[in-house]
């Protein structure tokens, strides 16, 4: 069985902040992580290859600083590492993304299983794990909760879906998106990690000739959407605020509510 | 190959050929050349002093999509009953339609569903596509994906939104992927511009820190999926006149991928949040589970639904689906009330659509403040027994 997990180096948006100013995104300073859902990506892969024995990989697309992701995966137990990197990927859209994605997966594979979490809190779209499944043509299970079995070339999963947990399976090769739920990751272990770090990890770097790919079809200009503005969000309401002491307060925020007819 | 070199120009110094991140320009007779593991990234062109490497400019040609028309709604139904998001994004796939002078028309997809075509009519729409099979009575990725996108090729729409559901969320990249269409997740705010009759897309991102408009200028359908809650439907208008279009499913047994095993259903009391008329939630000044008491106590008193931050939500004061803000989700009650919640950008975005916002906190700093309509600064463990008490003595009285 050979399963591949794929993951995103984010910022920690929680530190993210605004620049009062201008408006712009004030990333300095800000950690980079491996995206929260993905970790519980990665330790749904090495929970099946504990049980039933298995080769895992991770493949993250990003930047050169994004092998912190995967060497801390490698720490984590994870076999072998893939980096996409190359300056022409930068602006891709999740269409663009999920494309190269595709394309690398089909160059390393054949895997049995891809495993994504369900999304990434940068852009909280939940794209990439089901167009990569329709671009490798498998079938994709998402926001699965619990991995029941893995065998006879099924795998069958409780997802959850908004009416409740569904019960469903899928033939193999299949493509699953996790939720936090599913499980608790594991920490990353110093030996392993130490190994990792070493100039020996397996971790191969590949930019856009190793995928045969030519700049026109990645990246903003292989993307079919484009931002053309972004903004701080504008919530401001006009408030009415009392100081007075509790009794008094909630008082006169009855009378608002009754005079407004918000009870 | 998009890349040239004047040989009359190279002066064979190399340079390019150090700078070339993919080894792809070799020296040849003293003189640069391209091989075929080029890119086309163009870094070569900026390195040559001789100005001697040129690169072919390519225009990215925007598609002829004068046969595009129309704005389609997917009308999601559940056992024969339409979702309120349906109703939402007709209301608000009406307002579009009327700015492009364009149809606005419903997709209904499912299993003897026919009956669900009146009350859609009641949103607004002039045309609604009936698509009917025993495969798609439970919603499979592969079946609707196949089903929605013969639609879509047959009648060529111009804009499809799509309710950011659990069905929509798994549906709408996969058939992105497959229409190769550009997609926009959870807009909060779709408008058409005049100029150019795009769909401008606004969604936030950064975890709701930044707001993002996006086009979608090199595919039809322009596609979108907003979140439940996001948007308020219209009343119902009855005697509009709606043609229901019978449309004709083709599935192969190859087309479905997977097998549904069975479903455990919610309880139906829980988190009913999208539909709410009164939402008080709790965040970390409630300080523990006793905390978070009060403000289930409240909820009762008003008869509305308990809610809670991410941080509630991680002392396990309140279960995950009833988090609100960052992959939590979108509410619009009547009322909200905020008790021990600084407010993170995500949470406040994730409440916008109320109606009423009322915030307690003792920090009067509290950015949940900037979006209240009345605030109580106190501590929440004073102020919600005397809320609670007053509303019950209120209620005695009446």
């Amino acid at each position: 069985m050979k399963i591949l997990v794929l993951i995103k180096q984010v910022p920690d948006t929680a530190e993210v902040k605004l620049d009062a100013q201008t408006g712009n995104l004030i990333r300095e300073g800000v950690d980079s992580i491996i995206n929260p859902d993905d970790r519980h990506a990665i330790e749904a892969a090495l929970q099946i290859k504990n049980s039933f024995g298995a080769h895992t990989s991770v493949l993250s697309m990003g930047p050169p600083q994004s092998v912190d992701a995967i060497t801390e995966a490698l720490a984590m137990g994870v076999d072998e590492g893939i980096l996409l990197t190359d300056r022409i990927f930068a602006g891709a859209d999740t269409w663009a993304t999920s494309w190269i994605l595709a394309r690398a997966v089909k160059q390393a594979g054949p895997f049995d299983l891809v495993i994504c979490g369900k999304q990434a809190i940068d852009g909280d779209t939940a794209h990439v794990g089901p167009q990569v499944a329709e671009f490798q043509g498998i079938p994709q299970l998402t926001y699965v909760e619990e991995i029941e079995s893995v065998e006879d070339g099924r795998v069958t999963v409780r997802r959850a879906v908004d009416q409740g947990q569904q019960r469903v399976s899928a033939s193999l090769p299949c493509l699953l998106t996790v939720v936090k739920e599913i499980n608790q990751p594991r920490h990353a272990r110093i030996d392993l990690l130490v190994k990792a770090c070493s100039p020996k990890a397996p971790i191969k770097v590949w930019n856009a000739a190793d995928l045969k790919v030519k700049a026109h079809q990645t990246g903003l200009a292989g993307s079919y959407t484009q931002v053309i503005k972004t903004f701080p969000p504008q919530i401001k309401r006009q408030g009415e605020l009392f100081k007075a002491d509790p009794q008094s307060a909630v008082e006169l925020l009855l009378n608002r509510l009754t005079s407004h007819m918000a009870l | 190959m998009p890349i040239l070199i004047d040989v009359d120009k190279c002066n064979g110094c190399g340079l390019c050929s150090k700078k070339c991140p993919y080894g792809a320009v070799e020296l040849q007779n003293g003189k640069a050349h391209v091989l075929d593991t080029c890119v086309d990234c163009g870094i070569c062109v900026e390195s040559c002093k001789q100005e001697a490497i040129n690169q072919e400019a390519i225009t990215r040609p925007v598609p002829d999509f004068s046969e595009y028309s129309g704005v389609w709604v997917v009308a999601e139904q559940y056992e024969g009953r339409l979702l309120g998001v349906a109703k939402e994004l007709l209301t608000l796939g009406r307002g579009l339609a009327d700015q492009l002078g364009q149809e606005l028309c419903a997709v209904l997809l499912g299993n003897q569903v026919a009956h669900l075509a009146e009350e859609l009519a009641a949103f607004g729409p002039t045309r609604i596509y009936l698509a009917e099979h025993p495969q798609l009575e439970n919603y499979t990725t592969g079946a609707y994906t196949k089903a929605l996108s013969d639609l879509i090729k047959a009648h060529k729409p111009n804009v499809l939104l799509i309710g950011a559901t659990s069905q929509g969320r798994d549906l709408a990249p996969r058939l992105s992927a497959r229409m190769n269409l550009g997609l926009t997740a959870d807009c909060t705010g779709l408008d058409i511009d005049l100029e150019t009759g795009l769909l401008h897309q606004t969604r936030p991102a950064f975890g709701g820190n930044i707001m993002a408009t996006i086009i979608s200028p090199y595919s039809r359908p322009q596609m979108a999926t907003v979140r439940p809650g996001v948007f308020a439907a219209n009343p119902a208008e009855s005697g509009n006149r709606c043609e229901v279009v019978g449309c004709s499913v083709t599935l192969q047994p190859d087309d479905i991928l997977t097998t549904i095993l069975g479903l455990v259903k919610k309880d139906e009391h829980q988190a009913n949040l999208e539909d709410a008329k009164i939402i008080v939630a709790g965040g970390r000044g409630l300080g523990s589970r006793q905390g978070m008491a009060l403000v289930s106590e409240l909820a009762e008193v008003l008869g509305g639904e308990v809610s809670g931050t991410r941080v509630a939500v991680e002392n396990g004061w309140v279960p995950p689906e009833r988090q609100i803000g960052q992959t939590g989700r979108s509410v619009r009650p009547e009322l909200y009330i905020g008790c021990g919640i600084s407010g993170a950008l995500q949470h406040r975005v994730g409440i916008l659509g109320s109606k009423y916002i009322v915030c307690i906190n003792k920090d009067e700093r509290a950015p949940l403040f900037q979006v209240a309509d009345w605030g109580i600064i106190g501590d929440v463990h004073e102020v919600l027994p005397r809320l609670i008490k007053a509303l019950k003595n209120r209620e005695a009285g009446n």
